[in-house]
């Protein structure tokens, strides 16, 4: 079979399933709202957890780590710490803020001037501040530790442990955005297993006669797979444009809550990537329902 | 070579019937034979058995050197698309133009769209049904879904061409027409097996008898 044969071939099963399918509006509208709805869910729960994504990426910025020294410390320990985060390969940045500057900028506090120049001595210990090159939580417990392990330091802090818990927040989210979609993904392709069923049955005559008259197995499966995958992206295209109303619809709400938490957030549609995934994945669906239905079913259909 | 040979051939169906048997007999190319025989002879059986609908239960049944019994699944599908069957019940495709009935075979075959237009229009015409391609089967008569069934067996262009009872139900001048057209057929070089209870419809053209009684040959001779 030549390449424009081929191609001929499936223009015209395809063909052929879109006009089975406009031929049966009512039909076709049930079972891409069946699909598009089922689909919504986790699409609309993928569309939350990108924007929260970018919402905590906003706030968290880039977590810090402050190394605070022990009262006692002197010049020479500081140049110490100051000279291992010069050399260590996860710093990107740091800061060295002297316990005179921690006292003379508490001072610029209004209200605190007088409290802290009533006490009898600098309760500021030396500080560094570092920026690290990781931000995953794991990277950052690490350091923590070893610099807590730097002679002469009281304490580390780790600037944004909250990082730590929002990571493991949209974890749980990504699972169970993921797990809605493997288990309304089978619900799927239940449907069009048993729209497909439905399509054999009333084109009997059509693969029959097919048969008779030489038509291949590709040949026949052929329209059944299209049917299934156009049914299948009409299903994901209902989904697509359910969560960008949706995104619409609680745009307004959602930036009027951030402010009231003095955020500036608005509410994004799904991403192009994400958009083009969702539809992908409802035609592959589609695409699988039907060819587990034309095996299951087109070898029962022998001519008489 | 021979475009058909049946071997000994026999055919039971499930359940006991045994409606072929012990039948041998050759068909060479070029050929005009008319299968006759009773009701429940055994016509049917014996056509449906070249295009590998039914499989023989004994013997042989080899098509342009092919034993049919033999061939795969895909070979099946080769051997039907190079033969012209016309079904004793028609099979059209009721939900399908005239034209688009017809283009059926081309589109399996692989046709490109303009030549297999010019194939079906063709097609159409020799069979007097050009003025109606735009028609349902349905608003046809049955002798122009005759004619239907037969422009549909003959667009491929088959070097053979099997009919089963292709003149049933219609009247005696309508069946002429019909007859006449296999006789063209057979005239440009294709075989042609028909089978007919009113073989004498045949016997103006000198095609060859065939006669089943009850699952067995019993004349095999030229029309006088
Ligand atoms: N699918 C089948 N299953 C069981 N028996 C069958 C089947 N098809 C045909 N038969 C039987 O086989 C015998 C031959 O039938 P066949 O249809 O070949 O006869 P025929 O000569 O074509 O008859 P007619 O002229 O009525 O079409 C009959 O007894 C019939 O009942
Ligand atoms: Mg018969």
């Amino acid at each position: 079979m030549t390449i424009g044969n081929w191609l001929r071939q499936h223009g015209k099963a395809c063909g052929a399933a879109a006009r089975r399918i406009a031929g049966q509006p009512v039909n076709t509208l049930l079972s891409a709202l069946v699909v598009g709805i089922a689909l919504a869910l986790p699409a609309g729960g993928e569309m939350l957890l990108v924007n929260f994504l970018r919402l905590a990426q906003n706030v968290s910025a880039t977590p810090q780590l402050s190394i605070f020294l022990t009262l006692d410390a002197n010049k020479k320990d500081s140049q110490e710490i100051d000279a291992r985060l010069k050399r260590h390969v996860l710093v990107r940045d740091y800061r060295y803020v002297p316990r005179e500057e921690a006292r003379s900028r508490l001072k610029q506090t209004e209200g605190l001037a007088e409290v802290i120049d009533s006490l009898p001595r600098n309760p500021f210990p030396d500080a560094f501040v570092v920026t690290p090159k990781g931000e995953s939580p794991e990277q950052l417990e690490n350091l923590k530790l070893e610099f807590a392990n730097y002679p002469k330091v009281e304490h580390v802090q780790l600037d944004s442990l909250w990082v730590k818990r929002l990571d493991a927040l949209l974890r749980l989210g990504q699972m169970l955005v993921t797990g809605l979609a493997v288990l309304l993904g089978v619900a799927l392709v239940a449907v069009t297993f048993n729209t497909i069923r439905l399509q054999i049955l009333t084109q009997r005559a059509e693969v029959e006669v097919s048969r008779l008259l030489g038509a291949s197995d590709a040949f026949i499966r052929r329209p059944f797979f299209y049917f299934g995958a156009l049914q299948g992206l009409l299903g994901g295209v209902v989904a697509w444009v359910l969560v960008l109303a949706a995104a619409y619809a609680l745009a307004r709400p959602v930036s009027r809550l951030a402010s009231l938490y003095s955020f500036n957030f608005a509410l994004r549609p799904l991403p192009l990537a994400e958009s083009l995934f969702l539809i992908a994945f409802a035609v592959f669906l589609g695409w699988l329902g039907a060819w587990l239905s034309v095996s299951r079913h087109l070898r029962d259909i022998e001519p008489r | 070579m021979s475009a058909l040979r049946f071997d000994q051939v026999a055919k039971r169906y499930p359940g006991g019937i045994e409606a072929v048997s012990g039948v041998s007999f050759e068909v060479g190319k070029g050929e005009m034979v008319v299968l006759s025989g009773h009701s429940g002879a055994g016509k049917s059986t014996l056509l449906r058995m070249i295009p590998a609908i039914e499989r023989p239960t004994e013997g042989r049944v080899v098509v342009n050197g092919q034993d049919v019994g033999k061939l795969k699944r895909s070979g099946v599908a080769i051997l039907r698309r190079n033969l012209g069957v016309i079904f004793q019940d028609r099979k059209l495709l009721f939900d399908r133009t005239v034209f688009d009935n017809v283009m059926l075979p081309l589109a399996i075959a692989g046709f490109a769209p303009r030549e297999a237009a010019r194939r079906v229009r063709a097609a159409l015409d020799k069979v007097g049904l050009l003025e109606r391609e735009k028609a349902y089967p349905i608003a046809l008569s049955g002798g122009e879904q005759q004619r239907l069934a037969i422009a549909r067996a003959v667009v491929n262009r088959p070097s053979l061409l099997i009919a089963d009872e292709p003149t049933a139900h219609l009247d005696p001048a309508y069946a002429h027409d019909i007859a006449q057209m296999f006789r063209s057929f057979n005239g440009v070089g294709v075989t042609v097996i028909v089978a007919t209870p009113d073989e004498a419809l045949f016997a103006p053209y000198g095609a060859r008898r065939i006669v089943l009684d009850h699952g067995r040959l019993v004349t095999e001779e030229a029309v006088p």
